[in-house]
Order: structure tokens, then sequence, then C-alpha cells
């Protein structure tokens, strides 16, 4: 059970290994502040869900019953509780919001919502903070959400994890899922549940499978019941307590974008470019390699330029790790790429391939991301192409706080893709007249020592710690300067380096790294 | 109005004018709304008393507030304006746009410098007569977003422009932008070419410009020599008693059919004259012809104008290519153009660079060829022979001179290594 909680306690801080304060306590529960990467291994049982008898269950697999609030009752909601939902909705998810509020019409105080990501779609949630029914929120938090947190509106701490730092947090213990609330695209009265076909298709579930096997109990959501049994199935009706059918879990027309589109923007597009040219000329690019891009503007323009260049030299992937697009896609059918080992799914075209190339596999943050798995494939990727909203000198990257303190982004996959052979930030040298490479980042949210390239318009900096790669891209025709000399140029262009705005002594959410350590502090803004 | 003696006399007139002072005016420019980006719009009211009062709304506050109050009241200070009510709004305008857009509005409200210009422009080294100009990138002079990275895309210049692509309530802030433009941002090497406007609109343009050393001019509606030997002489007379030398080319634009008619004179019109170019909108709009991809309607124009060009010793250089999304049709307007002779053309989008130093770069065999004719020449001239052969074939003078240029050009390019 959650700690008790009241009115907001004063934090008492230290400092961590990359020089940062942080919170020892975090809404009730203490905490050991980031070590450096890999200094930190638990040792325990990994946490588990209470044994359950299928005596218990209906014989004839038929879990339905008739909308939320019966199941949350069934459930034994109570105030305190924390409740999860996915994010592969994204903003069209109407489920999250009818769990909470369904809990909401049941009289539920304090509790914690815990999605993989929340969206613009789930402000109301900040109406349901002012009723006291959510107490605070674990969890990425931009908009409105983000606004209302970093000016320190929210009663707990937010708690910022990255997909895989999720996993790690519920196969710890560090938190405990009282109800999973899981919207399915398609699903059987049994509980078997896919995301890849139905009217709200999503393509992969992956970011709801920890929920699925490690909460006390699941409730899955459809729109789209199909007769048992439902395949193929992400989520297995073994680990389902309820079935809810509903009218409708999303709005398709924002679950994916009809094409995800490659920026506009002659800068990003020769960031993009340099980004592929690195790749190539650092030798990364060979037969049998592998890749990451997301599914923004300079990664899907980066992922073009590869693709040129893999043709005109005749290398193919083994495999390529997503967020899919149409982009992939077409590598893929094109035979640019053995497998799409696939995330979240992006677009359309996304959707329909994993519903129909095998060589297109569904995967899951343990898969790619766990701290706690025997291994991961993060590690396994020979590059990765990221974004960041900022970069210092020591090569530390900040993603989830604007340059102002507030918090605009969640982590995402991003901190556990710094784990690549070789990790590159595509970022422009400045937004408007804000500098993006800076002396020390607002927010630590990924250490120096995993960050190898950032790619700017404005020439290409490798971290020294890299000579592997300042010597492979020796006699390049790349424009490879030192950090600072890049830092220099953007801050006599835009006038001297930023004053730094006042920032509060209060914390409102903590970053932690991808062991569940604390990396950084979000301040009051 | 050029001299320092004007120039102070002026300043003494407006610090005698206290009284026209006080009197409140208001005036705003720039540009504000949701889509306005990396620029600012501004309001200055003045008044009686009360000093400067800066409001100040804009999304990089917490990091260059300071930085824009000052800006503000300084450049309110340079124009003798000591109370006065400031509204700005900013989407992350630079500090020369700041400045430039501040400066505008108070000129719009009948102010002058009364201090010096702050001289000096960005420390750029004149450009060759003869170089390389294939790829020449337009920037609307009245958007600043798209300055200040013009340069990383490498295009050999970049034009800012006054003309066609500036609304005619915008040329006094387009001008000061454009100035702001020259002394601050760094090209990064690229040739720094303005478009003025016609005369006489043309002699403001280049009044406000020539202290800022453009590397070039271009003239547009070319008609006549007189019209070109007018914007040298005007060019000159703004040169004298500025500190720095820098030569200012020209590249006059022919327009029209009687320009077509006088394309020689017009190349030939003054020394400053380096190359002559073609804009082919206008130029179909006089024909009463309709522009097409093949280009056919302007074949006789074009070939006219390379022959003119050749013929005064200038280069020819091609208009734009209009559909940004076809790269391919691109490429082959600029090879069609590179066989016709021209040596450049416009760009209007920086996708466009690349392809358009594709198409002018001479092939490898061309090189490799031309790279062989020149070392027979070199060795005839070597052993005082008078007949340059290559194997057992004789070599033409001429055939040797288009050697020697091509090679030069190809050096200009970066397509041969070493001297």
């Amino acid at each position: 059970m959650p700690a008790k909680r009241t009115a907001k306690p004063r934090h008492e801080l230290v400092v961590n290994q990359v020089g940062r304060r942080v919170p020892t306590v975090v809404n009730g529960a203490a905490q050991t502040s980031f070590l450096g990467v890999g200094g930190y291994r638990p040792r325990a049982a990994k946490h588990a869900p209470p044994v359950r008898s299928c005596r218990d269950y209906p014989r004839n697999g038929d879990k339905r019953v008739k909308n939320l609030e019966t199941a949350l009752k069934k459930c034994g909601l109570r105030d305190g509780m924390v409740i999860s939902n996915h994010h592969h909705l994204r903003n069209g998810d109407r489920v999250a919001l009818a769990g909470l509020e369904a809990a909401a019409g049941l009289g539920a105080k304090n509790l914690m919502w815990f999605p993989s990501a929340s969206f613009p779609c789930q402000e109301p949630v900040i109406d349901l903070m002012k009723r006291r029914v959510v107490h605070h929120i674990e969890g990425s938090m931009n908009g409105p959400l983000g606004a209302y947190c970093s000016r320190g509106k929210m009663r707990g701490l937010g708690v910022l994890r990255s997909h895989g730092g999720r996993w790690q947090a519920i196969q710890d213990g560090e938190v405990h899922i009282d109800i999973a609330v899981i919207a399915a695209p398609s699903a059987d009265a049994f509980g078997n549940a896919d995301g890849s076909h139905g009217p709200s298709a999503c393509g992969s579930l992956g970011f709801a499978l920890a929920d699925s096997i490690y909460a006390d109990h699941v409730i899955v959501v459809t729109d789209n019941l199909v007769p048992f049994p439902c395949v193929p199935w992400q989520i297995q009706g073994n680990n389902v307590d309820y079935v809810v059918e509903v009218d409708s879990i999303g709005d398709p027309s924002k679950i994916v974008s009809g094409t995800t589109e490659i920026t506009k923007s002659p800068d990003r597009q020769l960031i993009a470019e340099y980004v592929a040219r690195f790749i190539r000329d650092a030798g990364i690019m060979r037969d049998g390699f592998s890749f990451q891009a997301g599914a923004g503007g300079i990664a899907l323009a980066f992922v073009a330029h590869l693709r040129d260049m893999m043709r005109e030299a005749g290398v193919k992937a083994r495999f390529v790790r997503g967020g899919s697009t149409q982009y992939l896609v077409d590598m893929l059918n094109e035979g640019l790429t053995d497998y799409i080992l696939d995330g979240q799914t992006f677009d359309l075209a996304g959707v329909r391939s994993i519903a129909e190339n095998p060589r297109h596999m569904a995967t899951t943050p343990f898969t790619s991301y766990s701290y706690h798995g025997k291994g991961n494939f993060a590690s396994m990727v020979d590059a990765v192409v990221l974004g960041a909203t900022e970069v210092d000198v020591r090569f530390n990257a900040n993603v989830v706080t604007h340059s102002d303190g507030m918090l605009l982004h969640g982590i995402g996959g991003w901190q556990n893709c710094l784990d690549a052979g070789c990790t590159v930030l595509a970022v422009p040298a400045f937004r408007d007249r804000i500098p993006v490479i800076v002396d020390e980042v607002t927010t630590v949210c990924g250490p120096g020592d995993l960050i190898d390239v950032i790619v700017t318009e404005r020439g290409i900096a490798i971290n020294p710690r890299r000579k592997d790669l300042l010597r492979a891209v020796r006699g390049s025709s790349l424009p490879i300067r030192p950090i600072r000399e890049i830092k220099a140029e953007v801050e006599a262009i835009v006038g001297g380096a930023p004053e730094r705005s006042a920032r509060g002594d209060e914390p409102v959410a903590v970053v932690k790294w991808v062991d569940g350590t604390v990396l950084d502090t979000v301040w009051r803004v | 109005m050029a001299t320092p003696k004007t120039r102070k006399t002026r300043a003494r007139r407006a610090a005698a004018r206290p009284a026209r002072r006080a009197v409140r005016r208001v005036a705003e420019a720039g540009r504000r709304g949701a889509d306005v980006r990396s620029d600012l719009w501004v309001s200055v009211q003045t008044r009686a008393a009360g000093g400067v009062d800066v409001a100040l709304d804009s999304k990089v506050a917490a990091f260059y507030g300071e930085s824009i109050r000052r800006a503000a009241t300084a450049t309110l200070k340079d124009f003798g304006v000591r109370h006065a009510r400031v509204r700005i709004e900013d989407a992350g305008a630079l500090p020369f746009v700041v400045t430039a857009r501040i400066e505008a509005a108070l000129r719009r409200a009948g102010f002058e410098r009364a201090s010096r210009a702050p001289g000096g422009a960005a420390a750029a080294r004149p450009t060759e007569r003869d170089r390389l100009r294939r790829s020449r990138l337009y920037l609307p002079g009245n958007e600043p977003k798209f300055m200040v990275n013009a340069g990383v895309h490498r295009p050999d210049a970049v034009i800012l422009d006054l003309e066609d692509s500036v609304h005619a309530d915008e040329k006094d802030a387009a001008r000061l932008l454009v100035k702001g433009a020259l002394r601050a941002i760094d090209f990064m090497g690229v040739e720094r070419m303005v478009r003025i406007n016609q005369l006489p609109l043309g002699h403001e343009d280049i009044d406000a410009i020539v202290p800022e050393c453009p590397d070039l001019i271009l003239v547009p509606k070319a008609e006549s020599a007189e019209q070109i030997r007018e914007v040298d002489a005007r060019i000159r007379r703004r040169q004298r008693g500025l500190r720095r030398e820098h030569p200012v080319w020209l590249m006059p634009i022919v327009e029209s059919a009687l320009g077509v008619e006088r394309a020689f004179e017009i190349a030939r019109a003054a020394d400053s004259v380096v190359a002559l170019t073609i804009g082919l909108e206008d130029y179909t709009a006089d024909l009463g012809v309709r522009k097409t991809a093949e280009g056919l309607e302007s074949h006789f124009a074009r070939a006219r104008l390379v022959n003119a060009a050749r013929a005064a010793g200038v280069q020819a250089i091609d208009s734009v290519f209009g559909d940004v999304g076809d790269l391919d049709g691109l490429l082959a307007w600029g090879r069609r153009s590179r066989a016709m002779g021209f040596e450049g053309m416009g760009c209007i989008h920086p996708r466009q660079i690349r392809v358009i130093h594709e198409a002018f770069a001479p092939s490898p065999e061309e090189i490799e060829r031309a790279l062989r004719i020149v070392a027979a020449f070199d060795e005839a001239k070597k052993k005082g022979l008078g007949v340059v052969s290559l194997g057992t074939r004789m070599i033409d003078p001429p055939v040797v001179l288009r050697a020697q240029r091509l090679v030069a050009t190809a050096r200009r390019a970066g397509l041969i290594e070493g001297s």
C-alpha cells in the first residue's frame, strides 16, 4: 500500500553522482540517488502479484461485467490505490480518463495515476487532482499536466521514468499497481487482447504487458469484442480479472497519424543528412547492422537519407528498432532490413504491417529496455538517433524540461536507448533565440557518459571519450567541431548565453534513471 | 546626405527640436501572431514625460528579457527619444532583428538617428569578380527566420531581397532588417548579394545598404545602360567617405523583351558589372506566353543573354526554377542551362542548392580531358612550340581556352584537388 499521503512534506536533499540535488524521500518512499551508469544493482526477489486460483474465475471464460464501475468495485477499489494505463492510444485515448472518472464516481480519493505516458487529451485529470480524486501522477507529464505539475500544484511529487524504468519499477516493487485498466483494440471475453486489429487499432500493446502481469487486478476494456479466441493475443487473458465492453476506446484519427511527415525545415533536413552521413562515414552502416530512430521530423528524414545510402552501398540491416512508421515499413518491404522490432506504432502503415508481416515484431519494454532483464535489446543496437531539449558541454542532455524549467516531454524510451553502441542526438543549434548547447542542462535526463555525438546544422560534436568515433571520421568531409566551439558560435548569434531564470527550491518532480535511482529534480517554476 | 558633415548637421538639427519631440507620436513595426517566428512586433508611443517604459511579452523573456529591454532603451536613446511607452511582442527575434524593428518603428514615427549609427559590417572580405556563382539563394528581405542559417546550406551566394518578396508598405522595415543582417550574420564565406528595388526607390536601398558592404547588388528590370550607370554612380557616391573599401559588383536582371534586345549594352554599362541574369516570370509575362518547365518560350532570350554576357566578358546566370518539389526537373533544367553557356542559376529553397551544383559541375570525363589539354598546352609552351597536340591530334587555341576555363571552374568548385 502506498504511504499515507498528507500535507506536502519539506524535502531533504542530497547531491548525487552527476552533481544534482535530489530528494531522499519521494512520495513517502526512501530513494537511492544516482550512483553512476551501472552503479546500482539491487538484490532482492522480483515483485509478485497475489496468488490466484482458476476456480475463482468463470469456467466458461466469460469475464465480462457490465461497466467500468462494476469492474472497479469488484477489484476492491479503495482510497490511495495505484491505477495504471498504457498510452498506445496516444492522444485519442478515452479509457484512462473513463477509468479515473468511474473511480471518482465511486467516491475514491487520493489515487496515484500511473500511466505509461500521458497526452493532452487527458487534461481533465487536472480537475480530478483538484477534486482530490487523483493525488499525483507518476508518468510523463506535458502540456497542461506538465504546467500544472511545474507550478507546484500537484500534491505529491511527479515521478518521471523511462519506458524501461517503468518496467524496472514494477518488477522490483518500487511501484505496486493495484488496478490496471487496459484499453484493448480487440479482446475476447476471457481477456486475451490484441492491439493490431479493430476500429481503434494501435499496433503493439507492449506498454501494458507489465501491468497485466504484475498488477493485483487487471481490467481489459475493449470496443471490439471478438468470440474466444482473440488471435493473436498480446495480453494473456489468464492475467485478466474482468472484461468491459464500451462503445469506443479511442478516436482512431488521433491514435495513429495517417501519415508521419518528414521535416520540411531545410535546417533540420541538413541535420538529418549529417546524421546519416556520420553513421555511414563512421563505419556503423555495414551489412547486418542495426539502428533505431523515432518518429520525429528529423529522425524520419534521417531514415530517408540512410535508406538512400544503404541502397547505394548495397548494405542491409539485420533489424531496425521502431517506433515504426511508413519509412521503416518501406525498408522492410524493400529488403533493406530483415526485421522491425517495434515498440510502438506511429502510423497506419505501421499498424497494417505489424498485423500482416511476421518480420514486423511487436516488442515490449521488457525485451527492449528493462534494467531487470538478463540483458535487453537496447544495448545491442548499433546506433540510435534521438532528440533533446538541451545538451551541455559535458554531453549531459535534457529531454523533459524546457530551458525555462517547465515540464515539456516525457522520457519515453529515450534514456533506455542511450545504451546503444553509438548514441546520436540530432538537435538544432538553437530554437528561436534559445541555444540548445548550454553550460549545464536544466534537468539531467541522460548522463554524458552515454551520449556520443551531437549533430547540429552548424557542426557535429563528438564526445572526447569516444576516441574510436573521432578516429573513424577523421578525414571525412563532415563538419566535426568541438562542442564548445559550436556553443560559442551560437551564443555570438543569439546575443550571449541565456540569463538563467531563477528557479525555486521546491521539487515538483524527480527524474529516475533506468535503474530506479534518482537522477535529477524538476523544480517548481 | 552621405557625408559625415551633413549627418552631423542633421543630428544637431534633431537635437534642436525638443518641442517637436514632446508631441506624442505613435508607430509600430514588425509582425506578431501565432505563425510568426524569430521576429517581433513593436509599438512606440512617445510622451512628454515619464521616461521609457517597456512592456515586453516574449517567449524567451526568461533568457533574453533584459537583453531585449536594453536594446529597446538603447535604440530609443540613439534616436533621442527619452519618454515613451514601448510595447513589444517577441517570438524569439535575434538581436539584429530586435534593433531593426525598433528602429523601423521610430523612423515611422518620424524620428531620425541622433547619433551616428554604429559602423562596421561583419568583416567580410571582398569577393572576386569571376568567382563561382552557380547558386544564389533568395531570402525575402523582411523575413528574418531564414537569414541566420542560410550560410550553412552552402550556396555560392545569398540574395537578401528588397524587391518582389517585400510588400510595398514594408520596404523601409526590410531595408533596416537587411542592413542589420549584413552587419550581424556570418554567412560563412557565401557571397552577400542584395536585390534592390527599381529606381528611383532603389536609390534609397543603395544609400542604406552600401555602408554594410554587400558584395553584389542585383538591379531588377534592367532595360538600359543608363539605368546601370545610374546605379553604379549612386553606389560610388555613397561609398565616398566610408572607412572601408569594398567593391560592390553589379548583376543586372533582364526581365523584358526590350532588356533582352539591349542585353549587350547593359552588360557593358559599367566595369562593376560581373554577371548578367534573366528573370523569366516577368519576361514571359512581357511576351504574353506561359512559362514552362522546358523553357522553349524563353530559349531565344536566354541564348541572347548568354551571348551578350560572353561578348561583354561577364558571367551569364540563369533564372530560378520555380517548382521546389521537382528536383529532377531542376536537374534537367540546370544541365540544359549549363549546355547553353550559363554558369549558374537562382534558387528559392536550400534543397535546390546541391542539385544546381550537380547540374553545373563538369563531368569527371570533361575534367580529365580538359586537364590533359591544359597539360599539353603547358608542355608545348615550355618547349616553345606553336602547335599543341594531344596524341596524334592537333588542339586548336579555342579548345585550349575552353579547357583552361573548365579547369578553373572545376578547381573553384573543389572538383580538382591540389593546385
